[in-house]
């Protein structure tokens, strides 16, 4: 539990906000996420913003895998 | 089959669909041209054959990004013929309207059909119409029958897979079933999707001129792509290989997807096929495909073997793999 | 939004792969702890790719599992009131209750619709001013501030047809009564992604002060899960057992604090029974005084009856990690996802639903 979608703001208007989806837009409430501007990606939960995400990927130490897998292939 | 009612999921096309046509349909109806339920029946006339279908139409909204239930009831039929490797010859139009409905939006509908049929070289050569009370049918349903003849060595059934094979598929996944969504504002979801639906005909021809023996075609439409390849599995007894890297679902279907918790593999397609193909033709075939304007992004995506019989096994992003088994009743949106 | 080509997956999986094969010298038992992990282990095809001393058994974050027949067939003694419309998610359409499900009664003509927010029910009350509107609402701590949010906003607008149904559970008491029962035999938890994005880290303590068990709060991508069991079995080698973030992007350690402040204010945790594993303290959520007027319970004379759950189904023991699918008599048999008997075979979520897919 449960189905959180990562998507980007496009517009805000009061407490709600236009996210996009791979081109498709849901409104979402930032009831729950107010510190939000355009441009930032939020993660969505039945129509409210439940997290505002890192722009930098977050997933580095899956770099470190990369590396480790690269690094075996030279090796071998 | 349980229960004493009819549920919207018996008409989604998957097992439940399945189940009601073995279990209710078929005991009354069943004969030796109904009962291999391919997408149209072969009947023998003189020395030919005689492609024979039916279908009903009762997509909402009626007008959407791509399409309306006009061009829907030309593609839909006229593809089903294509399935079997007909030529569409003639089709046949019943409209059942309901009372209040514009005259207008008639005209529309009634010029996409116009434009559809030549689209496929095609006429609509009979019709009916009926007129109901308002709040029967939501503005129109449409019924067609058609007929084509198919081509001498031509034999295109679910049952011919064979190990060996090499299946492809003329473009993207889901793109019909989510446009259709959209349009109707369901869910606080903003967007344009175009539906895929455009008639096969004349691509499907192009593709047995170059290779008349390809061995099966189904177009993934209700219950969509993964219902469709159990389907030949089990009708022809073998395995059914596919890889997810090389199906391809556009951005916004994929967007959707996540949003609501579909699997794309089960939405609905109205103007895509898959062709299982013996081995030595499919390169070439894939060359005519791509050279054809609803074919531009054909791709191979998978293989028939003769281990794992009567099971679709996908082979995932990761490398890893699992089985699609065909749709077992309705997608609902999930939020967990 | 992650740009990753095929070959990066693949190169990294590979590593990954490497380094749990090289980690699992014993068979290992995880509990992934949501069902929504349930369905991306399974979609993703880590199963097939994992050493066989690793195990995954689904557990009790599944809510249309957890949701007991009682509860479903209340829901459909309120939708069959003639003024009343039932709004829910579609995860609970296809629950078998006692004699039938939300969608089999759909079918019948009552009145009962899927919505994908708690904010949607607010609008269908606005718009159709002469119906009682009841939210069947269902989920956990990911779920329930939306909830809590909607509900503030209904009194806010003085949305008077407008109640509540809360099935709504919390996941760190199950998790506390299942292992306190001893029967569960498990090594670590792959902890729930989207509930932690609301709670935070501190609350899964327990897993490690009292029972000296590994947790690692997961995300759910296929590389996320992968690294997540990595995490594990790193934890198991250096001789710990910790509460780790793998699911860094979206998790902070203090969790959403006005999700959580919202959810307080609306909702008291309250006894709930979960199917399978009984009547669990502080499990459920009640609306609190400020808000009860909206409570469906108090506002329809619909009593909760309890009812046992169908013969043979072995769903609360599967629920709980002691028992495989493939151990229950119904399993595929009687039993099958468009026939389920019980709700582990529901949707894609079950454990039973995806063992049955990709086991065949």
């Amino acid at each position: 539990m449960c189905l959180g979608v990562p998507g980007n703001i496009v517009s805000i208007e009061g407490d709600l906000a236009d996210v996009n989806f791979g081109g498709v837009i849901r409104r979402v409430s930032l009831m729950l996420c107010n510190d939000v501007k355009i441009g930032d990606y939020v993660l969505v939960h039945v129509g409210f913003a439940i997290q505002r995400l890192e722009k930098e990927d977050a997933l580095e130490t899956l770099r470190l895998f990369e590396e480790i897998e690269k690094a075996h292939h030279a090796s071998t | 089959m349980k229960g004493k009612n009819i549920l919207l999921a018996h008409g989604a096309g998957g097992k439940l669909s399945h189940d009601i046509v073995r279990e209710v349909f078929l005991p009354f109806l069943e004969n030796q041209f109904l009962s291999p339920l391919d997408d149209s029946a072969v009947l023998p006339i003189e020395r030919s054959r005689l492609a024979f279908t039916t279908d009903a139409y009762v997509v909402k909204p009626l007008f959407f990004p791509g399409g309306d239930i006009g061009r829907l009831s030309i593609c839909g039929t006229v593809n089903d013929l294509a399935m079997v490797g007909a030529r569409p010859l003639g089709i046949s139009a019943s409209f059942i309207l309901e009372e209040g409905f514009p005259v207008e939006d008639l005209k529309r509908l009634l010029s996409s059909i116009k434009n559809a049929a030549l689209e496929a070289e095609v006429k609509v050569v009979t019709g009916d119409t009926k007129v109901v009370e308002h709040g029967a049918t939501e503005g129109l349903f449409i019924s067609t029958s058609g007929v084509g003849i198919i081509p001498e060595g031509v034999d295109m059934k679910s049952s011919r897979a064979s190990p060996g094979d090499i299946i492809i598929i003329n473009g993207s996944i889901g793109d019909h079933e989510i446009g259709v969504l959209l349009a109707r504002g369901e869910f606080s979801l903003k967007g344009q999707i175009k539906s895929d639906c455009a008639p096969l005909s004349n691509l499907v021809q192009k593709m047995l001129k170059e290779c008349p023996d390809i061995h099966v075609m189904r177009d993934p439409t209700r219950g969509g792509l993964g219902t469709v390849l159990w389907e030949i599995a089990n009708a022809s007894d073998v395995g059914v290989i596919v890889d997810e890297e090389k199906i391809i679902v556009s951005e916004g279907v994929k967007g959707v997807c996540d949003l609501l918790g579909f699997d794309p593999y089960y939405l609905a397609n109205e103007g895509k096929l898959v062709a299982f193909v013996p081995q030595k033709y499919a390169e070439r075939i894939l060359e005519v495909m791509k050279a054809d304007p609803l074919g531009k992004d054909s791709v191979i995506i998978g293989r028939v073997v003769g281990e794992n019989r009567r099971k679709v096994l996908l082979k995932t992003n990761i490398g890893g793999h699992r089985l699609l088994e065909p749709l077992s009743s309705v997608q609902f949106p999930r939020i967990c | 939004m992650h740009q990753r080509n095929s070959s990066y997956k693949a190169d990294v999986t590979t590593a990954i792969i490497r380094e749990i094969s090289r980690l699992a010298n014993r068979p290992f038992r995880f509990m992934e702890v949501c069902g929504t992990h349930t369905v991306s282990i399974f979609r993703s095809g880590i199963r097939s790719l994992l050493p066989k001393e690793i195990e995954l058994v689904s557990g009790p974050g599944c809510p249309v599992c957890v949701t007991p027949v009682g509860e479903i067939d209340r829901a459909i003694s309120m939708a069959a009131l003639k003024d009343v419309t039932l709004l829910t998610f579609g995860d609970l359409m296809k629950v078998p209750g006692t004699y039938s499900s939300l969608s089999d009664e759909r079918a019948k003509g009552k009145d009962i619709r899927v919505i994908t927010s708690p904010l949607d029910a607010l609008e269908v009350a606005i718009r159709e001013p002469d119906r009682r509107i009841v939210f069947f609402g269902v989920g956990f701590e990911t779920t329930s501030p939306a909830i809590a949010a909607s509900v503030k906003e209904a009194k806010a607008r003085r949305i008077s047809n407008f109640y509540l149904l809360s099935c709504q559970r919390l996941i760190p008491p199950a998790m506390k009564t299942l292992l306190s029962s001893g029967n569960t035999k498990i090594d670590g938890f792959i902890l729930p992604g989207h509930v932690s994005v609301i709670i935070g880290k501190r609350p899964y303590s327990f897993i490690s002060d009292r029972f000296s068990l590994t947790g690692v709060i997961t995300g759910f991508e296929a590389l996320d899960i992968l690294e997540g069991i990595y995490m594990l079995l790193r934890q198991h080698k250096e001789g710990r057992s910790d509460i780790e973030v793998q699911y860094k992007r979206a998790v902070k350690q203090e969790g959403n604090t006005l999700a959580l402040k919202i959810m307080e204010e609306v909702f008291k945790p309250v006894s709930a029974r979960w199917r399978g594993l009984g009547i669990i303290p502080e499990s459920g959520m009640a609306l609190r005084e400020g808000f009860n007027r909206m409570d469906a319970t108090a506002a329809f004379d619909i009593p909760y009856e309890d009812k046992p759950d169908p013969p043979g189904c072995l769903c609360g023991e599967i629920l709980q990690g002691i028992k495989l699918p493939r151990e229950c008599s119904l399993f595929g048999t009687r039993c099958v996802p468009q026939d389920p008997v019980g709700p582990c075979m529901v949707s894609s979520e079950g454990s039973c639903a995806a063992f049955y897919r990709y086991g065949g």
